[in-house]
């Protein structure tokens, strides 16, 4: 009789040591940039960090660590994702959750959700075999490898997220307010447009934020489709390098222990806070929505 | 006719388009990933080392990579993932604890995969010693899996009746007891479904193998958990950037990407269906 207690306790203990290692990754994750990244300031400024417009830590003469044409890559990549993306992702949730055939719409999610499940690197191999090629067409360049490529895949992977979010943000519109709309006399268009998109605002906002989160910190897609030049980005047709990139790229051919090693772990720590950050607002405004809709 | 239907009209046909798109464009991919590729796959091309500069030969051995880092990968996630899982779901009351272990969970999830690169490098091949090897890209791997595990299988665990629970416990068990001979066999096939979906985002991922044990190229197959290895995902940008003849490369490039793509599909169609399966009542 003892031993059964016995074990019970111990699984109990188990269990909760097992969850705890989650809280233990995450501070550990911090942590870990937090004193690397940290150690790269004993020999840079933090303001010539941020704000530097050049980066060269391999440089002879004098290193420059300015991650900002990193920064500015990143979110023009992200920026150009997003423009393509939620217009189209919307306009799909609307329709699979409001118009289309249940059976239609039975056989439509599944599949744009399975395109969350296509590796990055093949979306990436993708970009330069198909996307770099046609741009390269289009706008008369030498290279489609820019940052409009890499908004292109950053917008066929942030898709499913936004579709599978805002269609389920759709879906929770109370159906008393639809119902409400039509016996003003609103057609069906009318209602979608005035009253139900209006009413899960912040559900959809919730499903971008979190399509934003996905598109800032994708790797392999932009390392591979956007040309990586370290230079200013002038704009959507020249090639660009993201925050992510440059960790890929640099991490494998720096010496350990130097400060262009820390440098490279200050990076992870920015990309990390911006991540934090974006989640943590989607979360904040999907958590205002459920509390709403109740 | 009036203006309003008109506007109907045209609004919904612009909600239809969008739809369209996005598939077209995802059908697209595909049929461009599946005529390139398809002339390449052959037995031998699955079962054959790559030689003369990977340019011809086949993949087999990023594919026993691959194998073997998701191998490694669910042997460390799935029992830790399960039993937090459990945990949360059997035992954790509504405390500030729980709501923590909860926070992390959700924030891991959206963690950069790049940056489970970086913490794999500064915990296991630098701070463990473990070096650039197999073990360690499964482990940076099973901690970037683990918040999907845990979230799934709590899932799972939802689906198991309460009365059970209170069947067991009428009858003297402990809660250790309950959970080992009712809970997880109950929730067995959910959990199965996530432990699938858990490896297949594991074998299709390279930013946290990129500096933990992965390399280039190497003639044999690894021997010992303590080896590095080749994988696919890696293998396919190798070659697609990498490579001294990217032209030439090409065909075996898109066969690599075909066999990763057809890997991961036919895992998460397994996942779908399978929790389909589960959605019938016990």
């Amino acid at each position: 009789m003892k031993h059964r207690h016995f074990w019970d306790r111990f699984f109990r203990y188990t269990f909760f040591m097992a969850a705890i290692v989650t809280v233990a990754v995450l501070v550990g994750i911090l942590g870990m940039l937090l004193v690397n990244g940290g150690r790269m300031f004993e020999q840079v400024s933090i303001r010539e960090f941020l704000t530097g417009t050049r980066w060269n830590p391999s440089a002879y003469e004098k290193a420059t660590y300015g991650i900002l044409p990193m920064l500015v890559s990143t979110g023009l990549v992200t920026l150009g994702a997003m423009l393509l993306a939620v217009p189209l992702g919307i306009g799909a949730a609307a329709w699979l959750s409001e118009v289309a055939p249940k059976r239609v719409a039975a056989i439509v999610k599944p599949i744009i959700e399975l395109l969350s499940a296509v590796p990055s690197v093949t979306i990436g191999f993708l970009g330069i075999v198909l996307i770099g090629p046609l741009l390269a067409r289009l706008f008369g360049l030498h290279s489609g490898l820019n940052a409009l490529n890499g908004s292109v895949l950053l917008a066929i992977m942030a898709l499913p997220t936004i579709v599978t979010v805002a269609e389920e943000a759709i879906r929770a519109v109370p159906i008393r307010y639809k119902e409400a709309s039509s016996a003003l006399g609103a057609t069906r268009w009318t209602t979608l447009i005035r009253v139900t998109l209006p009413a899960c605002y912040s559900g959809i906002l919730a499903a971008v934020m979190l399509g934003v989160g996905r598109a800032v910190g994708e790797t392999m897609t932009v390392l591979m489709a956007t040309g990586n030049s370290s230079a200013m980005p002038g704009g959507f047709l020249s090639p660009v390098r993201t925050l992510t990139a440059t960790i890929a790229i640099e991490l494998g051919e720096v010496p350990y222990g130097t400060t262009h090693y820390y440098s490279l772990f200050a990076i992870g720590a920015v990309l990390f806070l911006i991540t934090l950050c974006v989640n943590w607002l989607a979360e904040r405004i999907a958590a205002n929505y459920r509390r709403m809709g109740q | 006719m009036n203006q309003q239907k008109i506007a109907g009209l045209g609004g919904f046909t612009l909600l239809v388009s969008c739809t369209v798109i996005i598939v077209l464009v995802l059908a697209w991919l595909l049929a461009d990933l599946i005529s390139h590729g398809w002339q390449v796959i052959s037995w031998s091309f699955l079962t054959a080392y790559p030689h003369h500069g990977m340019m011809e030969g086949g993949i087999f051995t990023p594919i026993v990579g691959t194998f073997w880092v998701t191998i490694l990968t669910t042997l460390f996630a799935l029992p830790l993932g399960v039993a937090s899982a459990v945990y949360l779901h059997e035992y954790a009351r509504d405390n500030s604890t729980t709501r923590l272990i909860r926070a992390a969970i959700r924030n891991l999830a959206g963690v950069p995969s790049v940056i489970y690169g970086l913490f794999g490098v500064a915990l296991f091949v630098d701070g463990m010693q473990l070096g650039a090897s197999l073990l360690a890209s499964g482990l940076t791997l099973g901690l970037l899996t683990l918040p999907y595990i845990i979230t799934i299988a709590e899932e799972a665990l939802k689906t198991v009746p309460r009365g059970l629970r209170e069947g067991a416990y009428a009858l003297g068990a402990t809660q250790w007891e309950t959970v080992w001979t009712i809970v997880l066999p109950g929730a067995r096939s959910g959990i199965l479904t996530g432990a699938i979906l858990a490896l297949s985002r594991a074998a299709g991922e390279t930013a946290p193998i990129l500096f933990t044990g992965v390399v280039f190229y190497q003639r044999y197959l690894p021997s010992s958990p303590f080896d590095t290895f080749m994988a696919l995902p890696y293998h396919l940008y190798v070659l697609a950037t990498q490579h001294h003849a990217i032209e030439q490369v090409r065909p075996v490039a898109y066969g690599t990407a075909l066999v990763l793509v057809a890997l991961i599909l036919i895992l998460n169609m397994l996942a779908f269906f399978l929790r389909n399966q589960l959605r019938r009542p016990l």
